[in-house]
């Protein structure tokens, strides 16, 4: 890369290339063209940058300066000023909301400066459809290590010694794992990366695959090695199209280059991969439907023991890990567990990459070390909540993980305490809720996901959420009963606990947390049909303040059943009987004339 | 051999025994219903679940289901615990909610004590499940799978199988059309509990 001058690091992740990332890309090599500066400035397309809220991004290399929200017009104009005259143009940088100097450099915008990244270390630096920039960011030297220099042994010790954990949210030990998979009898045996995300609002595994595909195939040679697998499957879910053909290419250089296929530099070792495309099902995440799934039959969970690793895809001996697992592995291997177990607390190490989403200004992917406090990630790295409102609960570890509280935001983020706290640490989705959200709807609503995702194989979680379902539903419409809550809780607790596998087992986790921190909300919906997040239709009203109505008729105008009366310059009146609740009126007007109650 | 201890009751037996048949061998009774003894194990409807405690941990006691859970040296089993019985109430109830039509669950909620006393109030549960909870549609098929396996391992034939998911899951043969593969053996009713399957002709239809 040394002959240019400048390097443009063109984010194609999924979330910018919708933000017509491409066109930017485009104009940019026309504009570059047009000034025959094409010898002196390359253009680089990358995975996800992160920071998706603010794209399309493009950050300009060796100096790092980011630019965001760019259009095609801004094009010229940055190619001219930027790029020819050398002037950087603050106006396409970041400016942190109340202030009016922008931050030049990304590492200084407070976005990225509190975040440490190791399973995104190469994220909007190399090209994931470039082998050559992998390997030129030493990539595949961990594996060389582990294939000619350690012992499978040697490579479990070490991945033991980092205390890498599951990152699919388990958080079993991943050496411990390798260590059963490898002890286990047989000689056929598997290793399964696990990408079949399907968190609503989670794009952890979507954007390490996106962005960095050689490191997951390097992290699954060195496991199979270590374990004795001869076969490996990559799965990701379909409707992450640019993933699988990211993967899919990937896996084509890599063999074209020998890194996979048989006597692997020479080692006597030998492993392939095939990349597999899930259609779709939540209940595919879990470990036994996946290789369910694999194998080609019902996608329904199997009764754990035996586990995968004595009887897994086949019957035979295999190791799931998913992607975010997979991929901290070869820099585990090249700098040591030393290195890996000196990022994090006690019992949780390393990084953790999360989604950040919801009530947030910072949109977008981010990676920090575990132990990092929820305060910091929502406020520091999040920006905290935009609109002036209020922040009232984060949820993590996706529709099954649980609601906390602002009083919890202190919460360091790790395995123990978030579990202690009733929610789990998930493959890592963080929904930012404000003041704004009713939590007894918040409930409602993952409950129905899960519903929706329960694979019917066992009877608590077919018919459990069902009814868990129902009672919430009746809560939000003004229809609860005095115990109902109580109820909830008898019924969370035994589907908990008697479910087969742990989407039944997690799923009452939203409905728990928030009965344990929001129980008043729940109290005021069955005691006094009051819903205080002003959300649920069925227990609100919109109305006209006579004071303040201007008589504008933007309410009358925008109402989509015709139910506001009222002639310009006079008082407008709402309709209840046929009002539907849609908050139309509400939003537009412009004088706060239009009460919620 | 393996030893383990059934509500208190201390016995030896071969590896890759299930719970459930080592409880009958001791006269240890534990309700069963998706479960067959000349198919293979479903661990799917729950009523069979029983504390099991490792001998390493004998405090981390978790409900496993007894019909598909072999036996591990040391381990600890109970059948009669508040968690248990809890669990197979909820089941039962869970189940009858459903399908109230179903002889052999009304037999089976009669057996365990499930049903509220004559004359005393149902509990929470009971009361939600049996009288408040909305009825979805009227079914006497309470999902066990039997009928599947059946086909599936006695002739072979695959000519029956679940489709859709949650509460939409249902036993069906291919696009809902007779099965070309179905061969009229009756296996599929003969294992019914709930006697779901009836056989039309010389082909079962559902």
């Amino acid at each position: 890369m040394s002959p240019y001058r400048l390097h443009l690091m063109v984010c194609t992740g999924t979330g910018c290339v919708s933000n017509k990332s491409l066109k930017i890309k485009a104009a940019l090599e026309r504009e570059i063209a047009a000034r025959g500066m094409e010898r002196e400035i390359q253009i680089v397309t990358t995975g996800c940058n992160g920071f998706c809220a603010n794209g399309p991004i493009v950050v300009v290399k060796p100096d790092d300066i980011f630019y965001q929200f760019l259009s095609e017009e801004d094009v010229p104009r940055l190619v001219e000023e930027h790029f020819v005259k050398g002037r950087s143009v603050p106006s396409l940088m970041y400016t942190p909301p109340g202030e009016t100097a922008a931050i030049p450099r990304m590492q200084d915008i407070p976005f990225f400066a509190k975040q440490r990244l190791v399973a995104l270390a190469n994220k909007g630096i190399i090209d994931p459809e470039n082998i050559d920039e992998y390997i030129a960011r030493d990539g595949y030297r961990a594996m060389a290590r582990a294939l000619l220099e350690m012992t499978p042994e040697a490579i479990i010790a070490e991945v033991k010694a980092a205390g890498l954990r599951g990152r699919g949210g388990g958080g079993f030990p991943t050496g411990v794992k390798w260590e059963l998979c490898r002890a286990s009898p047989g000689d056929e045996k598997y290793v399964i990366c696990n990408g079949d995300e399907g968190d609503p609002g989670a794009f952890m595994d979507r954007s390490i695959v996106e962005s960095d595909p050689h490191a997951v195939i390097e992290g699954l040679v060195i496991g199979a090695r270590a374990i004795g697998a001869g076969e490996g499957f990559i799965y990701i879910r379909n409707e992450y199209p640019l993933a699988v053909s990211r993967m899919t290419r990937a896996l084509e250089q890599a063999e074209a280059y020998g890194l996979l296929g048989d006597d692997i530099f020479g080692s006597g070792f030998s492993f392939r991969i095939t990349v597999n495309r899930g259609a779709g099902a939540f209940v595919c995440g879990e470990e036994t439907s996946l290789m369910n799934s694999l194998e080609g039959v019902l996608p329904e969970p199997r009764v754990r023991p035996p586990y995968p690793v004595v009887s897994g895809y086949r019957g035979k001996p295999t190791n799931i890990n998913n992607v975010e697992t997979w991929v901290n592995v070869p820099s585990i291997v090249r700098n040591g567990a030393a290195w890996y177990a000196g990022i994090g607390t006690a019992s949780s190490k390393g990084t953790k990459v999360f989604s950040l989403v919801g009530k947030i200004r910072n949109t977008g992917l981010v990676e920090v070390p575990m132990g990092i406090t929820l305060r910091e990630i929502v406020h520091d790295i999040g920006g905290g909540i935009p609109g002036g409102k209020r922040f009232k609960a984060v949820q993590t570890g996706g529709p099954s993980g649980g609601c906390l509280p602002a009083e919890m935001l202190d919460l360091p983020v790790d395995y123990e305490s978030l579990t202690k706290a009733g929610s789990i640490m998930g493959s890592g989705g963080l929904i930012v809720m404000d003041e704004d959200t009713c939590m007894v709807e918040v409930a409602r609503y993952f409950l129905s996901f899960t519903q929706d995702e329960s694979c019917g194989k066992c009877t608590p979680c077919r018919e459990g959420t069902r009814h868990m379902r129902a009672i919430l539903e009746d809560i939000t419409k003004g229809k609860g009963r005095e115990g109902d809550i109580e109820l909830l809780e008898e019924m969370a607790r035994l589907v908990k606990d008697t479910s087969l596998c742990g989407l039944g087992g997690t799923a009452p986790n939203p409905v728990l947390t928030t009965i344990r921190y929001f129980r008043h909300e729940y109290e005021a919906h069955i005691r006094d049909r009051r819903c205080p997040a002003r959300v649920c239709k069925d227990l609100i009203t919109f109305t006209i303040l006579p004071d303040k109505c201007t008589g504008c008729m933007a309410c009358a105008k925008n109402c989509p059943v015709n139910c506001i009366a009222g002639e310009r310059k006079k008082v407008h009146v709402i309709d209840q009987s046929l009002c539907i609740k849609c908050g139309n009126c509400h939003s537009v007007c412009k004088f706060a004339a239009v009460r919620v109650e | 051999m393996v030893n383990v201890s059934i509500d208190g009751r201390e016995t030896a037996v071969p590896t890759g025994t299930t719970i459930l048949e080592t409880a009958r061998g001791l006269g240890v009774t534990i309700p069963t219903l998706c479960h067959h003894e000349h198919l293979s194990p479903y661990g799917g409807c729950r009523v069979c679940l029983v504390e099991v405690a490792p001998a390493s941990a004998p405090e981390r006691a978790r409900l496993m289901p007894a019909c598909i859970t072999h036996v591990e040296e040391g381990t600890t089993v109970r059948t009669d615990t508040p968690r248990v019985v809890q669990a197979r109430t909820f089941v039962v109830l869970l189940l009858l909610s459903r399908s109230p039509d179903a002889p052999p669950l009304q037999e089976l909620a009669r057996s365990l004590g499930v049903l509220p006393a004559e004359g005393s109030p149902p509990g929470r549960l009971a009361d939600y499940l049996l009288q408040r909870a909305q009825r979805s549609e009227d079914t006497r098929c309470i999902r066990c799978g039997l009928c599947v396996r059946a086909c599936a391992e006695v002739p072979q034939r695959h000519a029956i199988s679940f489709e859709g998911r949650g509460m939409k899951r249902r036993v069906v043969s291919p696009f809902r059309k007779v099965a070309e593969t179905c061969i009229g053996c009756g296996s599929c009713a003969f294992v019914c509990p709930t006697h779901t399957i009836t056989i039309e002709e010389a082909a079962p239809a559902r």
